[in-house]
């Protein structure tokens, strides 16, 4: 990655997405003006082809159960042309938020706009007509077994009234574009998991949806069909000019294709933004807990097990810094060890791309006491760089 | 073995694939639509209606837990009325068709419910009416199971019809019954017994190789 990156010219991140990347300290008021900012840039960017506007979703208590709030005053756009990324942990609410959007559910309050639309007042007659203008993919595919796969592409279309004829020029090239023309005529157990959410995303197209669902599409998949998967989504998105909007658990999904994100966590949006703005500065714990598991954030278990919350006669400090777009290519800390006379002793880093931008992080020690490190903070935040304070080591 | 005797065995196995036939078809056709109901009417399902699925539900179980052989008895007056008379073969085909409806219900409602909900899903997602959804989804992925389910119901159906002996609808188990038993002929018996081995085997393997072709959800490559 290191030398792919000293070989190609600097990425120059686009003014608008620069002013949302926060600098350094994190006040309260910094970030909610960061999360306002992203919003707004979400809005501004296209019109929206969904958007949840005081969306509430209660499901009333049952027997020895009481009320659970599902979603909660939820507002969200979701720029069309985009492919955006809802994501959260297991029981956040997401599986919920997207079945609003085609009336699977429908909210106890508030709107669902789709495609200027509140899907929520439609009436089964108009949102069945809504529901064949979005394409769904599932976790488990959900492809009818006693159907080849042409059958199974097949079926939207046939649900739609469409005859024999235009059935079979629709779906012909769409198994085409999904890669399984030599595969028509296999059954879905004949197919492997990868080739089964193929079909499954072949049929979501079938009958040219403006919108594409996707309700954790990759989960049920291993990482290499996982990417193969992601990579068809987002040639889908490009080619086909399709809005895209997925949930998922797993951020390297969203750090794949989604152009924006949404973080949610027991049933609020906590922070959402451009993709590359959110994982590379994210702000909330969630959002922070999420992206954990990325190998590029990940701490090495080493430094980890040696880490104490407070300093001791003699420790080193340890700091992550995050860089992101033209600062990954700055020597920032040789100009950090010049400007303060602080040693910066680099324990991990890793750069990595988000969106087709590179995003890093660095793992350095500095040695010193709270006033040296307080310097060393303001020269990184100075030029505009993230410094998180880990922890101590002896 | 007699001629006559022979003669009779060849009677009574019509009169047993008659009244089977008949009573198997009929009962399949109002039984099958029965189960389809009781599968989709429950709250928050397809059809829902939970009034009448709980009220279709206890008449089912009602006729179920009835012995047939009281079903039997117990309905002759609607047997008159249906069949014009309370004896005879044909008249014997009417309590067959009742104990059968609820009996393919149960067995059909069981198949779809075999049906992953998440098919159910996807199809509502693509904007299919809840007939689409029966007629393209539920029905056409439950066909393994409701093969089998009827042919269960016609091996069911040929046990029952030994037993309309009682109302004189004749076939081999009342054949068995008035020649092997009480006249104590052990060869009608056992041709009896043989014969009917022979229909519950061909009906079996014939249900079961359906239910295989139909069966697309594990087949070896």
């Amino acid at each position: 990655m290191d030398t792919v990156l000293a070989d190609s010219p600097p990425v120059r991140p686009v003014s608008s997405r620069n002013a949302t990347i926060p600098t350094g300290t994190k006040t309260a008021a910094a970030a909610a003006q960061g999360v306002a900012a992203g919003q707004a840039a979400v809005t501004a960017a296209t019109e929206a082809i969904v958007s949840f506007e005081a969306v509430s979703k209660r499901f009333p208590a049952g027997r020895g159960s009481a009320e659970v709030v599902a979603l909660d005053a939820i507002d969200l756009a979701v720029p069309r042309g985009s492919v955006t990324g809802i994501i959260g942990r297991s029981g956040a609410g997401k599986s919920t938020l997207i079945r609003l959007v085609n009336g699977l559910e429908k909210p106890s309050s508030g709107r669902v706009v789709v495609d200027g639309r509140d899907v929520a007042a439609l009436g089964e007659d108009k949102l069945r007509e809504v529901r064949r203008s979005i394409g769904m993919v599932f976790q488990h595919f959900n492809l009818l077994s006693s159907r080849t796969a042409y059958q199974n592409v097949a079926l939207p279309l046939e649900i739609a009234g469409a005859d024999r004829r235009t059935i079979e020029a629709r779906v012909t090239p769409l198994l085409e574009l999904v890669g399984l023309s030599d595969k028509r005529d296999r059954y879905p157990s004949e197919l492997s998991g990868g080739q089964k959410q193929r079909v499954g995303i072949a049929r979501a197209l079938a009958t040219q949806p403006k919108l594409l669902l996707s309700d954790e599409a990759t989960s049920a998949l291993d990482p290499e069909t996982t990417r193969s998967i992601l990579a068809l989504l987002k040639k889908i998105n490009s080619e086909l000019g399709l809005s895209v909007l997925l949930i998922t658990h797993e951020m390297e999904v969203v750090k794949t294709v989604a152009d924006h994100v949404a973080v949610i966590d027991r049933g609020a949006i906590v922070e959402r933004g451009t993709t590359f703005d959110l994982l590379s500065a994210p702000r909330h714990e969630t959002t922070r807990a999420l992206l954990a598991g990325l190998p590029s954030l990940s701490l090495p278990a080493f430094l980890a097990e040696q880490l104490r919350p407070e300093p001791s006669a003699g420790s080193r400090a340890v700091l992550r810094i995050s860089f992101a777009g033209d600062s990954a290519t700055q020597p920032i800390l040789s100009r950090l060890g010049q400007a303060t006379g602080v040693e910066v002793n680099i324990l991990a880093g890793a750069i990595d791309e988000i969106g087709g931008r590179p995003f890093g992080s660095l793992v350095v020690s500095i040695a010193g006491d709270a006033a040296t490190l307080a310097k060393a903070q303001n020269h990184l935040a100075a030029h505009g760089l993230q410094a998180e304070v880990l922890g101590h080591v002896a | 073995m007699s001629p006559e005797i022979f003669k009779l065995l060849l009677q009574s196995t019509g009169q047993t694939l008659y009244m089977v036939a008949i009573a198997g078809l009929v009962g399949s056709l109002l039984g099958v639509p029965l189960g389809v109901f009781l599968a989709t009417s429950g709250r928050g399902e397809l059809y829902a209606a939970p009034v009448a699925n709980k009220v279709l539900g206890a008449i089912v179980n009602a006729t179920r837990s009835t012995p047939f052989i009281i079903l039997v008895v117990a309905i002759i007056p609607f047997t008159r009325l249906v069949a014009g008379t309370s004896i005879g073969t044909s008249a014997a085909i009417v309590p067959l068709t009742v104990a059968t409806v609820p009996f393919v219900a149960r067995l059909v409602e069981a198949a779809i419910r075999e049906v992953d909900p998440g098919l159910t899903e996807a199809a509502r997602a693509m904007g299919a009416t809840p007939l689409q959804i029966v007629t393209k989804v539920l029905l056409a992925e439950a066909r393994p199971g409701i093969t089998l389910a009827l042919t269960l119901t016609v091996v069911s159906l040929i046990g029952y019809s030994a037993m309309v002996g009682a109302v004189g609808g004749g076939g081999l188990g009342d054949l068995g019954i008035r020649y092997g038993y009480q006249r104590f002929m052990p060869d009608v018996m056992a041709a009896v017994v043989i014969v009917l081995i022979v229909l519950v085997q061909a009906v079996q393997s014939a249900g079961d190789a359906l239910a295989r072709r139909f069966d697309k959800r594990s087949r070896p490559t």
